[in-house]
């Protein structure tokens, strides 16, 4: 019976193109040294899309709220640089248990609903935060943004003016964040989110506490959302309001379903093609640039169902 | 091992159980029979608690190790050794058979939270898993959405077997199997541990008497009777209610 175990640990094998993916993610450094800021943009939106997949893509359920942990986490990293200390690293950490934390009690009552009652609620719970922000403006500098402080460096790297030390800082912990995710996506817990997202009415039937799993994926996901919002913060020294916007959260939610969800490597993509296209699309017509974002996203449901990475799997499938 | 005592409920004036007095004892093979809306798969998730009861109590186990379990959410049921399979395929169609069945395993050894440790730690959980299919000829690789349909009802078999239950009702499980493969299905059924308690819904006469040890008969949310095979073969009433010929008082 030695081939039960094989077939589980042949999916959790590390890739080749997983390898030359991020080597290739170094490249920026070299080939394009003007986009770098540009570059860490990337890598903090694809570690934002990346925790809203492990809702969306492993456990099946929907979020237009995902802001809330992101901003949330941009605003702790914010007050911790402002208030108490400027070490970045240990900042990163405070403010994912933070989200977390948030991510937990928001979960005692998301967990119960499903569907559109479920969008509602994250859309909600969203928007009060958002608003929260707005009206402590002592606390948070209001719509005017939480400003007057500064990182100065981490471990030792100062943050120079062309975003190199920001994008090696924010490539580094997407790295090590996509690594925990690999693994938890991999684990007895992974299986049964995945479990979830197929048959939630047979997860009891099968002797599972689906609700359990559920409050934790929440908890995880939110960690790893505001660890993404506090590398916002680091590497701009603002925070401004947006952080907690419904626009944001419509926005990794579309980066999510354009790359593939489910996928991993799907809100990665997603990000890499979404940030640099609103880039060029701004840059071409700063105006009209969502109107692309929008044919992209016709385009990508209509022909490719499960994203971009989705359609690619297909073909190789088809290939082989 | 199952037992189940003025058990009733009702949706608004229908009433869909009534009074049911059940005692299954360990290692009996019972065939739940009655028409259609009779109230069989309610029974089911009545104990299985996906329906609430109105009233009444359900007990797990035997003697001294004997447990309430009326008050338990459906998945602490499962987890004291109360498993079904259900009618209508209830599986994970994008997981394979191999996935589906080392969940359930993982979820009753108690390590499905384990978030920090990757599968192939699992290797024992995994091999029981393909044990499991492999005695009930499932093919472990393949999705279950690609799995034939016979091969997807056993398959919901062999997710119950894996939580390792003391009582397991089975919702029709060859519901929608060509007469032909169905006696290979039960044959499945009669090859479980003889420890293990088993009902099972069937609406084939020739399945429920060549497989029960006992039978009972359900009517308009009672049950009307319970014997062997024998009795109930023998029992004018049955014949009347089972076959359609009373003026359907249902």
């Amino acid at each position: 019976m030695a081939g039960a175990s094989e077939q589980l640990a042949r999916q959790v094998r590390w890739r080749p193109l997983e390898t030359a993916f991020w080597l290739a993610a170094l490249a920026p450094f070299a080939v394009a040294p003007s986009y770098l800021s540009l570059a860490s943009q990337v890598a903090i939106t694809a570690l934002f899309a990346l925790s809203l997949d492990l809702l969306v893509g492993y456990a099946g359920l929907v979020s237009l709220g995902h802001a809330a942990f992101f901003g949330f986490g941009a605003y702790s990293a914010g007050l911790i640089a402002k208030h108490c200390w400027s070490e970045p690293l240990s900042a990163l950490v405070v403010s994912a248990a933070l989200a977390g934390l948030l991510g937990y009690a928001l979960s005692h009552i998301v967990v119960r609903f499903r569907h559109l009652a479920l969008i509602m609620l994250t859309l909600g719970f969203g928007l009060l935060l958002l608003e929260a922000a707005n009206s402590a403006s002592a606390l948070t500098g209001g719509a005017d943004g939480l400003q007057g402080f500064r990182v100065p460096g981490v471990l030792g790297f100062k943050f120079d003016l062309y975003g190199r030390t920001a994008y090696a800082y924010s490539l580094l912990v997407l790295f090590l964040c996509f690594l925990v995710a690999r693994r938890i996506i991999h684990s007895p817990f992974g299986l049964a989110l995945r479990g979830i997202r197929e048959n939630a009415l047979r997860m009891p039937a099968i002797g599972s506490a689906s609700q359990a799993h559920l409050r934790k994926a929440y908890t995880l996901s939110a960690a790893l959302a505001g660890i993404a919002g506090a590398l916002l913060t680091h590497t701009t020294s603002t925070v401004s309001l947006e952080v907690l916007s419904f626009g944001r959260s419509a926005d990794v939610l579309v980066i999510l379903i354009l790359g593939g969800a489910g996928r991993l490597y799907g809100g990665i993509l997603g990000a890499i093609i979404y940030m640099v296209a609103r880039d060029q699309f701004s840059g071409v017509n700063p105006q009209y640039w969502y109107f692309w974002i929008g044919l992209l996203l016709v385009a990508v449901v209509m022909f490719l169902p499960n994203g971009i990475l989705g359609g690619v799997s297909a073909l190789r499938k088809k290939a082989q | 091992m199952l037992s189940v005592k003025k058990l009733n409920k009702s949706f608004g004036s229908l009433v869909v159980a009534q009074d049911i007095d059940l005692a299954l004892p360990k290692g009996t093979r019972y065939a739940l029979i009655g028409p259609n809306g009779a109230g069989k798969t309610t029974l089911i998730n009545l104990v299985t608690g996906m329906l609430r009861p109105d009233s009444g109590q359900i007990f797990l186990g035997e003697g001294e190790n004997q447990a309430e379990i009326t008050a338990l959410q459906p998945y602490r049921r499962v987890r004291q050794g109360l498993a079904r399979t259900f009618q209508i395929n209830t599986l994970f169609p994008r997981l394979t058979a191999l996935e589906s069945v080392t969940l359930a395993v993982l979820e009753r050894e108690g390590h499905a939270h384990n978030w920090w440790r990757g599968l192939p730690a699992f290797g024992p959980a995994a091999d029981e898993a393909a044990s499991i299919l492999g005695s009930l000829n499932v093919p472990a690789e393949k999705p279950t959405r690609e799995l034939a349909y016979g091969q997807q009802r056993l398959l919901e078999i062999a997710l119950a077997l894996a939580t390792r239950p003391r009582v397991l009702l089975l919702d029709e499980p060859a519901a929608g199997v060509p007469r032909d493969e169905s006696a290979a299905l039960f044959a499945a059924v009669e090859n479980l541990s003889r420890e293990l308690t088993v009902l099972f819904i069937e609406h084939d006469m020739n399945v429920v008497f060549r497989f029960a040890s006992r039978i009972i008969v359900m009517v308009g949310g009672r049950i009307l009777l319970e014997g062997t095979p024998d009795e109930i073969g023998r029992d004018e009433r049955v014949r009347e209610v089972y076959l359609g010929r009373s003026r359907h008082a249902a």
